[in-house]
């Protein structure tokens, strides 16, 4: 996993952490059970300080996407499968809504941009 | 548990006087004591070190209130004067010599290590030493008896940029161990920026703040917009504000209601520490 911070992004650094963190998880590439550095070496690592790592680490432990053991670190949480693919779903939504947002500017309407997903699909779908 | 506590400190000079200043830096992180020249900061830290008695006030340092006719206590603080407190006439070799003895878990190795990473000269008189130098030496020495609390006055005024990014490093790597407190006063507030865990500021002998940077930074803001916004009450809902020909650039300490007032008419930018402090330093004077 990669975490590449901005200072001068207006982002706050934590939030930074947070969606890359959450991004990995989600992908898939960071899979149940990965430990996580501890949160003094990502300070450390980042130079950023230790409070907003620890609030970094705090939200993604709300969000259920890690577990935090005391004395052991903090892991990728295995219990919550059915909540990562919410969140999953989640992220798609929104790329959705970018896309109909676009459609409403060029404009296309619904219709014709279902049937444009549909030939992609055929022609062999995802770009990877 | 907090690594130091200041209550109620207050020191008069002739010129200058510090009044009444309370506050902690927590076990475990770095806290930055940032302010103008003249703020205050090296009096506080001396007091600390012991070497201004406060007119009133107490100072715990780890856990005990501090005793002038006791220095035993600064066996567990690595100190970084901001002046030179060595021997001019002798060498680095010779100086160590002296100052290790001071120290009960002394650590040659370490020590020798240091002066290998930051290249030093063992034999270099102290005097022919340039600036950059004697603060890696004073690091060197600080750091080789194992100190539970990091002292530092002004460590990087005077360093390249290059040493200031390695100094930096080396603060990162000694607070990976959690019993490890910091603290380190500037006015080079871009180091603190990214790596302080709180910030303590103090303008003309007094405290304007002391609490963790993040939320520092979650509260304040800077606005910058056009001059047609401004009247006298809008002036006065910023700590400082620069106005110009084309515009003005103000600090606000209350993110919301800058937010409720200008809405969408205006920039808003999260401060740096340098615009924090600057602002309050400045208050209302207008730059023409």
């Amino acid at each position: 996993m990669n975490i590449l911070l901005s200072p001068s992004s207006g982002e706050p650094i934590y939030l930074q952490i947070v969606r890359q963190v959450r991004g990995s998880i989600l992908q898939g590439e960071l899979t149940p059970g990965t430990p996580l550095p501890s949160i003094r070496q990502l300070a450390k690592d980042l130079q950023i300080s230790v409070i907003t790592t620890k609030r970094a680490y705090n939200e993604l432990e709300q969000e259920g996407l890690i577990d935090s053991v005391v004395g052991k670190g903090s892991f990728v949480s295995g219990g919550n499968q059915e909540f990562i693919r919410e969140q999953r779903l989640r992220l798609l939504e929104d790329k959705i809504r970018e896309l109909l947002e676009e459609c409403r500017n060029i404009p296309i309407d619904v219709e014709e941009l279902v049937e444009w997903i549909r030939l992609v699909e055929k022609e062999g779908g995802h770009n990877r | 548990m907090n690594a130091v506590e200041i209550r109620n400190v207050s020191k008069s000079y002739k010129n200058y006087k510090l009044s009444n200043v309370s506050f902690q830096v927590p076990n475990g992180y770095i806290t930055g004591l940032i302010g103008p020249n003249g703020a205050g900061k090296s009096t506080i830290i001396k007091s600390i070190m012991g070497m201004v008695i406060p007119d009133q006030g107490d100072i715990s340092v780890l856990g005990q209130p501090i005793d002038s006719e006791r220095a035993d206590y600064k066996e567990q603080i690595g100190y970084i004067s901001d002046e030179n407190i060595y021997y001019d006439y002798l060498t680095l070799a010779e100086m160590k010599k002296i100052v290790a003895p001071f120290y009960s878990n002394w650590d040659e190795d370490l020590y020798l290590k240091y002066m290998d990473i930051f290249e030093l000269p063992a034999r270099k008189k102290i005097k022919e030493c340039s600036k950059g130098m004697k603060t890696k030496f004073s690091i060197a020495l600080a750091l080789s008896h194992h100190p539970k609390l990091l002292i530092m006055d002004e460590p990087t005024a005077g360093l390249d940029p290059v040493f200031r990014r390695e100094l930096l490093e080396l603060l990162a790597d000694y607070i990976l161990d959690e019993r490890n407190t910091i603290l380190f006063s500037t006015h080079l507030t871009t180091d603190l920026d990214r790596v302080a865990d709180y910030v303590t500021f103090v303008n003309r002998g007094q405290l304007v703040f002391s609490e963790a940077k993040d939320e520092v930074l979650d509260r304040y803001l800077i606005v910058k917009g056009g001059r047609e916004l401004l009247d006298g009450d809008i002036r006065k809902e910023f700590v400082g504000l620069r106005e110009t020909g084309v515009g003005f650039e103000g600090l606000s300490r209350d993110r919301d209601r800058v937010v409720s007032l200008f809405g969408n008419d205006v920039m808003y930018q999260t401060p740096t520490l340098e615009e924090i402090m600057y602002y309050t330093a400045k208050g209302g004077i207008k730059h023409v």
